[in-house]
Parts: structure tokens; C-alpha cells; sequence
């Protein structure tokens, strides 16, 4: 079974955000790593490849060249080699462009199953699969706390607004997994001497045969106008713990009359 | 603005925040049409009369019985086509995110998500977006018609008038991929579990609780304060918690005088359940957490050392 996972770099959690003032977009100069949800995709890709005793795992990944930083680190996970489109004329993607160009690559490498993070931590869309999957014209199931693969069928369960569902979608079919289907591997250091000499192939847009006016800005349907002011909260106090914040907790809700 | 909701239904009902973005549209302009896909739901479309749609689309089948998205699409495609919409709204749910998406996709034209609000400002629509942990509102805006926007859960009350609703009833021809998923069992609310909605105290756990047998810690601390136990999706999602226990979009959304979140990151997702709490103290070891942006007493520190001797002493105060 061929699986192909897509995977983004991302911000840093831990770098300060902020946007930048010219473009009214994230600032992307910062410290940057593996989207954290997609290393569950990832995980989920290896166990089934384990499972199932054969496969090829390939990371698919839109980004700067630099994102082949975080790509080495799913690599030392497991995955068998990288498909990365980078090109300055496709920054600035949104969705309609983002799944044009990544459906494209994945046209390429026809997998039989292609998975998904739950989000990405710098926009938290939540939907990229859905419009991917319209593209490819296959089934998916999101959400997904639990997945099998089994009789040429992907199985997922996954909790909705009113519990939790079943569905099944017949192979080549999308999946987009949650943060809890499981805890996702730490490389070993055999994987991340193994990661150095694994392929990581850089393709343009042109590589790809995409149209120039899909992609990047030009590709692009929304926009942002401008940044408008931060929406009121009220005062807000932060503590560090030094062996007193149960005190000063118990302080504090006492002072709200909360106690 | 000829605009179209996507209402959501479950059980018979439909959902209250996709007739809270109903209004929100008859608010803003005067054609407001509806769309009800599924099956057996013409009796309830009907509805959508008295919380502002002008007219409720109908499409009844068998075939859309299953909450998948992929035929919601062919259905809304066809109708946009058919009529023409310029705005096509949804409120956020797991099912309508994945059918704004589709749509977009299919109707090559722009989606604007986790939007709070929608205006019109000199005859342009500009939707208001909460960005870096809603940190700051970001205006954005479509190049493209139909212009898709996706509401954050509990964003506009629904309010229901005297209105009353022309319904047509429309078919769809489903492209042979949107079939191919299947429901094999559909959620229904499970019941079993304490109610936290009354709840006047909240003590919440997620992932940085480390494992299941941890949640005795928070239990402890909602014992000591007289309140219930609440869980993220993450740890139910995991099975160290029940669903019926679970704040966020998908699951409760609760307003206590006082929220506790101990190794909670603050994912938007959970704070739309909690964010109408009075009082939100949060414990989370890593001072970059969203959640910090917004309660009113965040602790940075490890979790295993505080929420033990914050039991301690809470129960101390009460038995003095
Ligand atoms: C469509 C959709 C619907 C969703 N619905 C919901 C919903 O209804 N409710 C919900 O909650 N989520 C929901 N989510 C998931 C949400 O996006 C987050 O993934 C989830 O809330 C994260 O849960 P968490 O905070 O427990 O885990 P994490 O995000 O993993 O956070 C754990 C935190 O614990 C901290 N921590 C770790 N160890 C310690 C320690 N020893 N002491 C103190 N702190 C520690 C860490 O710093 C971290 O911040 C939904 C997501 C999607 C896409
Ligand atoms: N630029 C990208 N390249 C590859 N995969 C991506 C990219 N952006 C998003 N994804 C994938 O789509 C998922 C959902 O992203 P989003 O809809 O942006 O929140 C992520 O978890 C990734 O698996």
C-alpha cells in the first residue's frame, strides 16, 4: 500500500507570533517546525505500513525550501522520502490555491491512501482534506480518533457534535486524523542518521505543471483587508509557579469570592 | 445580497447556530434562502420561515439520509448554479466545515473560516476574523462570488419571528465519488454521564494531565470546590474521559462561575465551550499556551505539583 501523508512547516508553537503589517499575513521568518498535528498523521501512516508489512510512505509538503528541516524529522520517524513543492509563486496560498497545487502533487504520486493532520497550528483551517478530496474526486472520512484499514477499505471513527460515527471509505480514499488517534514516535537516532540519506525531492510549480494564475496570491480568493483592533478581555494576571501557586491561587479565588 | 444558509439538522431539529447565521443574513440583506439536505426532513424545513429565510430549498432522499459531506456538495453546487447566490454561509459543525470546503474547491471561489462576524461595508462584505489566539481581528474579504464564509460555533444567537417560508423542493444528481463513503453507525447523543451545564464550578482536564489515572487529581480539586469535571476532545477522543463530560465545539458549552484548566492548551475549539465562563484560571506548564491569552489567573507550572496542594488547601479553608 502506498501512502502519502501531507505534511506542513509551520511556525514554531513556542515562537512569539505576529503578523506582519505589510501583508497583514503571519509573519514566516521565524523559528519553524513540523506541524505537531501532522506528526499524528505520520505515526498513523507508519503503523499501518507496519502493520501491514509492505508500503511506501511519502511526505507531501508545500512550503519554503527550508521545510526541509522539518521533513527530516518525519523521515526519521519512518517515512521513506519527501515530494516538496516550493516555489515563491505559490507563497501566499489560500485554500482554493493550496488544494489545487497539493492535489497536483498527489495526482503525481497516486497513492492509495492520503492522510491528513487535524490542523494546521498557523491557521487551524480544519478543511484542507475536504477540498483536496473534491479535486481527487474520492471518498474521505475526517475527525478520525480510530482508524483500520482492512478488505481495501479505510474505517474511521470519529466524534461529532453528537457523538461519535463510523464510516467507511473505499480505497484511494482520504483521511484526516485527530491528535488522539495516537502518541506519534520520537525518532530514534538509527532514523535520524537514516533521514540524512533518504530522497527529498524539491519541485517547482512549473515541475508540476500547474497554472501560474492558480497558485500564490494570483491563485488566491480571499484576502485580508487589515487589522483591526484586538477584541476586548478583561484584566488577566500570569504566575509562575516557584513552590507558591497553590497559595496564590487559593488567594485569588478568594478574592473573587469564589471560595 | 442573494444569499444561501446551509442548515443542519440532527434528530428532526435544526441545529440552532445555522439559524443563528440565518438571521445574521436576513439581518443583513433581504433574499435570504435556505437549503435542508437529507431525508425525511421536508416536514421540518418549513421552519427556516420563522428565523428569517425567504425561501428553504429542499432536497429529501433517501440517499442523503447519512451527515456525509460529499453529497451536500453536489446538492449546494447545483443549487448555486441553479440560482445564482452570491454568499453562501455556514455555521461551523465537523459536517458543514467539510462541505464549505468541498464547495470551495469545486466552485474554484474563496472560504473565509472561524469567522465571529460578518458586515457590509459600503456595499462590501468584510467578515471579522479572530486570529493568533484571538489575539487580534483581522478583516477579511472574498475576490470571488460566491463568497463562502464559515461562522465559529455560537457566534449569533437565533431569533425566531412571525416569518413564514416559500418550500421548494429541489433534486440532486450525486457525482459517483460523493457515494462512495458510507455511514456504518451514526452518533446519537450519549446520555450516561454527570451533566456539567448546571454546574457553578468547573475543574477541567486535558492532555498534560499525562494519563487517565491522572484525572483523579482534577476530580479531587472539583470535589474540594463542590464542582464537576469536565475534559478537552483530545482526552476523550483518547478514552481516559466520557463524552458527556467534554466542552467545546463538539461537545458542551458551559458557563460556570469559575473554570479551572489544568494542562489545557486552549485550542478555539475548546474555547468556544468556555469562554462565557465569569472567572477561567488555567495551569498549563508552557508559557507560550493560547490558553493564557485568555483567562483571568494563568499558572505557569507543572500540574503534579500545584493541583495536589491547591486540593490541600481549599479543603483546609472549608473545614476551618
Ligand atoms: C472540528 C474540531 C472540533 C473540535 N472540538 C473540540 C471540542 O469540542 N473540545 C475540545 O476540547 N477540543 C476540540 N477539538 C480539538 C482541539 O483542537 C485541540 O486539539 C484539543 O482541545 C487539545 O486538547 P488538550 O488541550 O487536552 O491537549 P493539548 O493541546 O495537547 O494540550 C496539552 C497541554 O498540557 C500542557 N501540559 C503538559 N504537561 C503538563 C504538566 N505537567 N503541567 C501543566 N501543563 C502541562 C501542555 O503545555 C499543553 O498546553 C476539536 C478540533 C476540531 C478540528
Ligand atoms: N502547505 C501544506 N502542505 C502539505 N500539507 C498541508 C499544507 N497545509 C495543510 N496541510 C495538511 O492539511 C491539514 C489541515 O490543514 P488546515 O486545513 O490548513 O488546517 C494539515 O494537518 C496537513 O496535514
Amino acid at each position: 500500500m502506498k501512502i502519502a501523508v501531507c505534511v506542513k512547516h509551520v511556525p514554531d508553537a513556542a515562537a512569539p507570533k505576529r503578523l506582519d503589517p505589510r501583508t497583514n499575513r503571519l509573519d514566516r521568518s521565524v523559528e519553524s517546525a513540523l506541524n505537531a498535528f501532522d506528526a499524528n498523521a505520520v505515526e498513523a501512516a507508519l503503523r499501518l505500513k507496519e502493520a501491514a508489512g509492505e508500503g511506501e510512505v511519502v511526505l507531501v509538503s508545500m512550503g519554503p525550501e527550508r521545510a526541509k528541516d522539518s521533513l527530516r524529522r518525519a523521515l526519521a520517524m519512518g517515512a521513506d522520502r519527501v515530494l516538496l513543492l516550493s516555489d515563491d509563486a505559490a507563497a501566499g496560498s489560500d485554500l482554493v490555491a493550496t488544494s489545487y497545487a497539493l492535489a497536483k502533487a498527489l495526482e503525481r504520486e497516486n497513492p492509495d491512501l492520503v492522510l491528513f493532520g487535524q490542523q494546521s497550528s498557523d491557521s487551524d483551517g480544519a478543511v484542507l482534506w475536504a477540498a483536496v478530496a473534491d479535486r481527487l474526486r474520492r471518498p474521505y472520512v475526517s475527525q478520525v480518533a480510530e482508524l483500520t484499514v482492512a478488505d481495501g477499505c479505510a474505517r474511521g471513527k470519529r466524534q461529532t457534535e453528537y457523538g461519535y460515527d463510523v464510516i467507511d471509505a473505499p480505497l484511494p480514499a482520504l483521511v484526516a486524523v485527530s491528535d488522539a488517534i495516537n502518541e506519534p514516535r520520537y525518532p530514534s537516532l538509527k532514523g535520524i542518521m537514516g533521514a540524512k540519506s533518504k530522497p527529498q525531492e524539491v519541485v517547482s510549480a512549473a515541475d508540476l505543471g500547474l497554472e501560474p494564475e492558480r497558485i500564490g496570491d494570483a491563485g488566491s480568493r480571499t484576502e485580508v483587508y487589515a487589522l483591526g483592533a484586538p477584541p476586548p478581555r478583561g484584566e488577566s494576571r500570569k504566575i509562575e509557579d516557584d513552590g507558591n501557586a497553590a497559595a496564590q491561587i487559593v488567594d485569588f479565588l478568594a478574592e473573587k469570592k469564589l471560595l | 445580497m442573494g444569499a444561501l444558509v446551509f442548515l443542519e439538522h440532527h434528530e428532526g431539529q435544526l441545529q440552532k447556530g445555522s439559524l443563528g447565521v440565518l438571521g445574521k443574513a436576513a439581518a443583513l440583506g433581504s433574499d435570504v434562502a435556505a437549503a435542508v439536505i437529507g431525508s425525511g426532513v421536508r416536514a421540518i424545513a418549513g421552519e427556516a420561515g420563522r428565523f428569517g429565510a425567504a425561501k428553504v430549498y429542499v432536497a429529501d432522499e433517501e440517499m442523503l439520509a447519512a451527515p456525509l459531506p460529499q453529497p451536500r456538495v453536489d446538492a449546494l453546487a447545483a443549487l448555486i448554479r441553479e440560482h445564482g447566490f452570491d454568499t453562501v454561509l455556514f455555521a461551523q459543525s465537523v459536517l458543514a466545515a467539510d462541505v464549505a470546503a468541498g464547495l470551495a474547491a469545486r466552485l474554484e471561489t474563496g472560504l473565509n473560516w472561524d469567522l465571529v462576524d460578518l458586515v457590509d461595508v459600503d456595499g462590501r462584505l468584510v467578515g471579522k476574523r479572530p486570529a493568533l489566539a484571538d489575539s487580534v481581528l483581522v478583516d477579511v474579504g472574498w475576490r470571488s462570488e460566491p463568497r463562502i464564509a464559515l461562522f465559529r460555533a455560537g457566534s449569533f444567537e437565533q431569533s425566531a419571528t412571525d416569518g413564514e417560508a416559500e418550500v421548494v423542493d429541489f433534486s440532486v444528481d450525486l457525482e459517483d465519488f460523493s457515494t462512495a463513503a458510507r455511514m456504518v453507525e451514526q452518533a446519537h447523543e450519549v446520555a450516561e454521564g454527570p451533566s456539567i451545564e448546571d454546574a457553578d464550578v468547573i475543574v477541567a482536564g486535558g492532555r498534560g494531565l499525562g494519563g487517565p489515572e491522572n484525572f483523579a487529581l482534577v476530580e479531587a480539586l472539583a470535589r474540594a470546590l463542590g464542582g464537576a469535571v469536565a475534559a478537552t476532545r483530545a482526552v476523550v477522543d483518547a478514552g481516559w474521559y466520557p463524552y458527556a463530560s467534554q466542552v467545546g465545539q463538539t461537545g458542551k458549552s458551559v458557563a460556570p462561575k469559575l473554570y479551572i484548566a489544568c494542562g489545557i492548551s486552549g485550542a478555539i475549539q475548546h474555547k468556544v465551550g468556555m469562554q462565557g465562563s465569569n472567572v477561567i484560571v488555567a495551569i498549563n506548564k508552557d508559557p507560550n499556551a493560547p490558553i493564557f491569552e485568555f483567562c483571568d489567573l494563568g499558572v505557569v507550572g507543572d500540574l503534579h505539583q500545584i493541583l495536589p496542594k491547591l486540593t490541600e488547601l481549599v479543603q483546609a479553608r472549608k473545614d476551618r
